[in-house]
């Protein structure tokens, strides 16, 4: 079986050749034949790195020790779900998730193509197989996950026991979808560059993936930072880490994307802005691979030692970002520039969204490279934390969330402040009074807080006016204005929902961050400690055994009101096989807000140490997420996105969303 | 065997500073005077645990980020200004320990990039629909426009 996945990897990368190949030349010379070999040969490739990739599951499923990376990433007592997702949870094997979902989307281009011009289609799944080609090298001649070793070890050396946790099993996959979902727009971008034209279905096509590639890589982020809050045991929710803004760097610039790509179906404006987003937006992608992938964040110096990875991604890095902006250059001035717009209009606003979130993308690459490149330029060495980026992503978000509510209200090509500014009166008032009420009612509160809740409000009375305006509430009679509210295009409710979760989101942080509190305290068994009006009494320690480790779980007596009202519990483990321990936090959520506990060491005397967090409203944080996630679905289930399409065929983002 | 670097180890390395033995800030740790303690958290969130990964030491693990974070509380104690703190421990670990990078001509091109892009895109947008207008404008001669307002308002 092993043996069957590395034959099948194998075949795969040959195939992946011929894929970018054959339909290339065959649309440089028209030939029809040649340009049709893409299809299945892209559909063939997904289904041998399928077997490859369900070939390595089943040996970690079986616990297959003879295969080395098997042996390095689990253990015969592992739960079956660990053991299946400890697949992906080291480097060779996540590589090979990878190629999956980009053979897998390039099948999806393959098999629902049909109703795009035959020539951009092969060009598409050429530039596809291009990069597939380059990962599939990358993965058998450094990262092999195949390799077996001889004699087979009788048990293997767990997998890291911060990743046995069902985080690993949603997590990654969502990650990728959503940075190998922005190579298809890619592969339009260049594939258009190569034609020298864009023509209608090129939009049409490219908003849907961006569309599926955002919302993946929203949830993918959310879960991640959610795992990080109740995996490492401080309630830390994001960190600046080079980890994260790889991730939220292609965010930012999908994010970007999104609208400009909206400018650019609607009023065929910003077409080769467009173009140039969504190949830096898979650049970036390409970027936080490497970046993660290549050991350059641990240190400078441990790239230098172990550079054959590092230098193969940086290779495939300059390949694919430095021969589709070469193309770019020389190919951008034949596409024609689209529609004029007055700058007050719904594309102005568009245009203003897309000049903060690309600063805002920018500054991130440089908080994240700046400390690397000064290592390796003069050998100096700083660190770039959350200051930072709190003294500068902070400030680039302020305007650009202020001016949110108004860009749905605009008309296209010349729209009309005064009469938004009058329709968000309410939203406006409403944010006012939040503002207010926080920074006076509320004890301790700063202005930062008050700002930050009042421009919370504001986001989500403003995504609320515009369903509300658009439905003609308060001016046509009620059941008019519920059928008229049922009847909006999905997109319209796409984008109020995004807005909204955006809100929502950041009434979270701000909650969190401003009136959440903490008590760091020795407690022995029986006492009680109160925090901000919640009261919890100490049960005692007891040892427990799990599967693959050891752990004295801290049992908490949460009680309201003078009545017992369920208990928290918080762990230490001990998984012996990397004699590592992991903090297992004990958490409560009443209503949106969140107890949180943390359990310290053991003393001598039996005391704990205990670290009790109240976190108000932190669950927005990630709620708000699904939220954004939610508009992009319903934005997907627009009826436009099916235009051009034929009937009877399901758009590609519904039967994409089916299996995933 | 050294190819298989990145996740694992880098996992393992994350894994070791997050969650050891010990907890971030430690109850023996928090000094008596509030205000002086809320002065020392927040000049913890500031620095970094050196042996961490982009950790600050106000959440480290780590024995170093402890020691930073007594001779925190030590110099506060002592009568220190905040300024007077920071360049102390500046002074013995380097500007590496600084999670906010100082403002100086080596970090220009850090603190600068988000201004000069924030500037040179909107000066981008608004020359490009400058040089646009009168190109839009000119479709219609001044006779051609007034008969149109004209059937407009009809």
């Amino acid at each position: 079986m092993v043996e069957t996945g590395h034959f099948a990897l194998v075949l795969a990368f040959a195939l992946s050749l011929v894929q970018m190949l054959v339909p290339l030349v065959g649309a440089r010379t028209g030939n029809q034949r040649l340009m049709a070999v893409g299809g299945p040969v892209t559909v063939t490739g997904f289904a041998l790195t399928a077997l490859s990739f369900a070939a390595l599951a089943s040996a970690y499923a079986s616990s297959d020790f003879s295969v080395a990376s098997v042996w390095e990433n689990s253990h015969s007592l592992q739960p079956m779900i660990y053991k299946i997702t400890g697949t992906w949870g080291n480097h060779e094997g996540s590589m090979l998730l990878w190629v999956l979902i980009l053979t897998f989307f390039g099948a999806l281009v393959a098999v629902f193509g049909n109703n795009l011009p035959a020539s951009l289609k092969a060009n598409v799944l050429a530039v596809q197989g291009m990069i597939g080609a380059a990962f599939f090298l990358f993965i058998l001649a450094t990262s092999n996950p195949f390799i077996r070793l001889n004699p087979a070890p009788i048990e293997g050396r767990d997998l890291n026991p911060i990743l046995q946790d069902l985080g690993l099993a949603i997590h990654p996959p969502m990650l990728y979808l959503g940075y190998v979902g922005f190579s298809i727009c890619f592969s339009f971008s260049v594939a258009a560059l190569i034609e020298g034209r864009i023509d209608a279905s090129w939009a049409r096509w490219v908003r849907p993936w961006t569309l599926v590639a955002w919302m993946f890589l929203t949830g993918g982020i959310a879960m991640g930072s959610y795992w990080a809050y109740y995996e490492l045991g401080w309630g830390g929710f994001w960190f600046w880490d080079p980890v994260e803004n790889a991730s939220f760097m292609p965010w930012l610039a999908g994010t970007a994307l999104l609208h400009s790509a909206i400018v650019m179906e609607k009023r065929s404006a910003l077409k080769i802005w467009t173009l140039l987003l969504a190949i830096l937006t898979f650049s970036l992608s390409l970027l936080g691979t490497f970046l993660v992938r290549s050991g350059v964040l641990t240190s400078v110096h441990a790239f230098a030692t172990d550079p054959a990875r590092g230098v193969f991604i940086l290779c495939i890095l300059t390949l694919f970002i430095g021969g589709s902006l070469a193309l770019f250059a020389l190919r951008a001035s034949q596409l024609t520039a689209g529609g004029l717009f007055h700058p007050i209009s719904r594309e102005g606003a568009l245009v203003l969204n897309n000049l903060f979130l690309t600063t805002a993308t920018a500054t991130v690459l440089v908080g994240t490279l700046y400390p690397l490149a000064l290592e390796a330029l003069t050998g100096g060495k700083i660190s770039v934390g959350a200051p930072f980026f709190d003294l500068t992503f902070g400030p680039l978000m302020l305007p650009l969330l202020a001016i949110v509510p108004f860009g749905p209200l605009l008309a296209w090509k010349r729209g009309d402040v005064i009469a938004a500014s009058q329709r968000l009166m309410a939203a406006f008032a409403l944010a006012i009074t939040a503002m207010l009420v926080t920074g006076l009612f509320i004890d301790g509160a700063s202005v930062f807080a008050a700002l930050g809740v009042g421009l919370a409000v504001w986001l989500i009375a403003g995504a609320l006016t515009d369903l509300a305006v658009k439905s003609g509430f308060g001016s046509v009679a009620p059941p008019v204005m519920l059928r008229r509210l049922a009847g909006l295009p999905r997109s319209v409710f796409g984008t109020a929902l995004a807005h909204l979760g955006l809100g929502l989101t950041l009434l979270g942080i701000v909650a969190t961050l401003c009136f959440g509190t903490e008590k760091i305290l020795t407690m022995r068994p029986g006492e009680t400690v109160e925090l901000s009006g919640h009261t919890l009494r100490f049960e005692g320690l007891t040892p427990q055994k799990g599967p693959n480790f050891t752990e004295d779980r801290g049992r908490f007596l949460l009680i309201s009101d003078g009545n017992a009202d369920g208990a928290i519990t918080s762990a230490k483990r001990f998984y012996p096989v990397r004699q590592m321990v992991t903090t297992e936090s004990g958490i409560r959520t009443l209503g949106l807000s969140q107890l949180y506990l943390s359990l310290g060491d053991e003393n001598s005397d039996g005391s704990v140490v205990v670290r009790l967090w109240w976190k108000p409203l932190v669950t927005l944080i990630w709620g708000g997420g699904l939220v954004m996630m939610a508009g992009a679905a319903m934005s997907l289930l627009d009826r436009r996105l099916r235009v051009g399409a034929p009937a009877k065929r399901r758009k590609p983002a519904a039967a994409l969303a089916s299996p995933t | 065997m050294s190819a298989r670097f990145s996740l694992a180890s880098l996992a393992l390395l994350l894994a070791l500073f997050f969650a050891g033995t010990a907890q971030a800030v430690k109850p023996d740790e928090v000094l008596q005077d509030p205000a002086l303690e809320a002065r020392a958290r927040a000049l913890s969130e500031g620095l970094r645990c050196m042996v961490c990964q982009n950790q600050s030491i106000d959440e480290s693990d780590a024995d170093l980020a402890r020691d930073l974070r007594v001779l925190v509380r030590q110099r506060l104690v002592a009568g220190d200004s905040d300024q007077q703190v920071m360049d102390y421990i500046v002074s013995r670990y380097g500007e590496f320990v600084l999670l906010k990078p100082r403002f100086s001509l080596r970090n220009a091109l850090l603190w600068g990039t988000p201004v000069l892009l924030l500037l040179a895109g909107g000066l981008f947008i608004v020359l490009s629909s400058r040089s646009r207008r009168p190109a839009s404008n000119s479709v219609l001669s001044a006779e051609e426009q007034a008969a149109l307002d004209k059937m407009l308002r009809d």
